[in-house]
């Protein structure tokens, strides 16, 4: 059973983020994307990751998505349509895409043991978590301080960022 | 082998088949009591023709909607315009799969009984100890509180891909409003419930409701500035007067779904009332007590709880319901600014305040 939701939900990530960058229409391609990251929400909930499953649908679906088509939205469909696919940046996609297909790679021939972080090994992290927020949380607010602190951080700059962008005069 | 499949296939799926019936028909008839409501506070009578005071009113609406032609504009994107209703509708209906509407064992003597037919008495007594199978709510998941605002969340699109797919102006003004007003109100709508969730220490709804019973109190009496919010923020969510703007037919003859018609047109009228009852529900659920009933630890009001718990809980949804009717009939609609500066300069540093001032008296006297 848990075999069969994984390949099915696996299929609908890989299908929409496919059918993601191809599309043609700006619109379509958002609710592809869409499909795609509620595909990946069912994925973190078959693996027992609740909350991480429930702020993905949360922020990306109900957040940022919609942002991203508040902005599509006035772009004529038409115009876009007839651009090329391709920018001036794709020798760096290029890069970018070798060097994550190499470490797939490496992923995959070094197994599951690759993906044992040092907090699992030495039990800090164990495999069942009932509750799974509080953990979270206190995860955060111990072992993971810093790197909360450092991304909080960085939110606010990107917050200061825009107002600053979006403001004509200070 | 048949317990598994009674417990996680037959029962859940036979509580989804009549939570959704239930549902349907209180839609419909939500439309005829809105209708008859804002009628009587305008001193007119309402629908008064089909049935006996319009009672079969809602049927002969439903059957004009689905009789009605579906009319496609030529230039629309077909696609995302015919799935937008129903991206807007399923997930008002998913939401309900978390919301407890009885305690854990309200079915286990029906259970028991209607078992008893078919099973030995080994399968039905561990069938109805399992509170999965016996509580009243489909499913109890320990982060319902946040699955009910990221599915809601996803709502929103409906309207956006609705109004856009539409292709013309005023269904676009439409989505782009619904969609700056969804998202703001979203987050004083979080916060608002953090309130609630720093003194319950549960993200489950159910246990929600069992700390309250436990606490011999209902959150609206410690959280009163969570539950305002809440009230406010949800009617903004589900676009309701006088939160309206998205569909202000004043301005923008219907709003996001100016070009829709017929079925497709009842999808999203079903989706808004859907919206109403839901919000209603979980407000209920988070600082009414849901299922209980008032004064729990009070002895001498004994006598109310001969009226079972889920009627409880189908009260209190039916008067948050009124009000928000009542609102309608009452209220007028706000400019686009004003909602703006309401959402992020009244309500989202109130729920800000709400949830430090909450969190430091927790810690420092509890």
């Amino acid at each position: 059973m848990e075999v069969f939701l994984f390949y099915t939900l696996a299929a609908i990530l890989v299908v929409f983020a496919i059918f993601t960058v191809t599309a043609r229409n700006p619109v379509r391609s958002a609710l592809y994307l869409v499909s795609a990251l509620l595909g990946m929400a069912g994925l973190f909930f078959l693996l027992k990751a609740e909350f991480v499953g429930a702020v993905q649908i949360l922020v990306y679906v109900g957040g940022i998505m919609v942002l991203f088509l508040f902005v599509i939205m006035l772009v004529s469909v038409r115009e876009v349509q007839g651009e090329r696919r391709a920018n001036r940046q794709w020798k760096t996609a290029v890069v970018l895409a070798t060097v994550l297909s190499v470490e797939l790679i490496f992923f995959v021939v070094g197994g599951a043991d690759v993906f044992r972080t040092e907090a699992v090994k030495q039990g800090v992290i164990t495999q069942i978590q009932t509750a799974n927020t509080q953990n979270v949380g206190q995860m955060l607010y111990t072992n993971y301080l810093l790197p909360f602190e450092i991304a909080s951080i960085l939110l606010l700059v990107a917050m200061i960022g825009a107002v600053v962008l979006a403001r004509k005069e200070l | 082998m048949t317990e598994t499949l009674l417990v996680y296939a037959i029962i859940p799926f036979i509580k989804i088949a009549v939570i959704v019936l239930i549902l349907s028909g209180a839609i419909a008839y939500l439309t005829l009591f809105e209708r008859k409501l804002v009628a009587h506070i305008q001193v007119r009578l309402g629908p008064m023709r089909v049935g006996w005071h319009g009672l079969l009113q809602p049927i002969a609406d439903g059957l004009k909607f689905i009789l009605k032609e579906d009319i496609i504009p030529s230039k629309a994107d077909a696609l995302v315009f015919t799935i937008a209703p129903a991206i807007s509708l399923i997930p008002a209906f998913v939401v309900f799969s978390v919301v407890p509407f009885g305690p854990p064992e309200m079915f286990e003597g029906l259970l028991r009984w209607s078992l008893g037919w078919f099973f030995d008495s080994a399968t039905v007594e561990s069938v109805a100890q399992n509170t999965l199978a016996s509580g009243g709510f489909i499913t109890d998941i320990n982060i319902a509180v946040l699955f009910v605002l990221s599915v809601s969340s996803v709502g929103i699109l409906g309207i956006i891909l609705g109004g856009w797919a539409s292709n013309s102006k005023y269904p676009l003004l439409g989505a782009l409003r619904s969609s700056a007003q969804m998202v703001s109100y979203e987050v004083a709508l979080g916060f608002s419930i953090i309130g609630v969730l720093l003194v319950a220490g549960s993200l489950s709804l159910v246990e929600i409701v069992q700390n309250q019973e436990k606490a011999h109190l209902w959150y609206v009496f410690v959280q009163p500035v969570a539950f305002a919010l809440f009230f406010i923020c949800g009617m903004a969510e589900t676009n309701r007067l006088p939160f309206d703007l998205p569909e202000a037919e004043t301005e923008l003859v219907g709003g996001f779904h100016t070009e829709y018609s017929g079925f497709r047109f009842s999808l999203y009228f079903l989706a808004e009332y859907a919206n109403m009852i839901t919000i209603s529900a979980v407000a209920v659920t988070l600082f009414w007590g849901g299922w209980l009933r008032p004064f729990p630890n009070v002895s001498w009001l004994a006598f109310l709880g001969l009226i079972p718990p889920v009627l409880w809980f189908l009260i209190k949804v039916f008067l948050f319901l009124y009000i928000f009717i009542w609102v309608r009939g009452t209220l007028p609609r706000f400019r686009f600014d004003q909602l703006m500066r309401y959402g992020w300069k009244v309500f989202l540093p109130v729920a800000l305040g709400n949830v430090i001032v909450s969190a430091g008296v927790l810690l420092a006297f509890l």
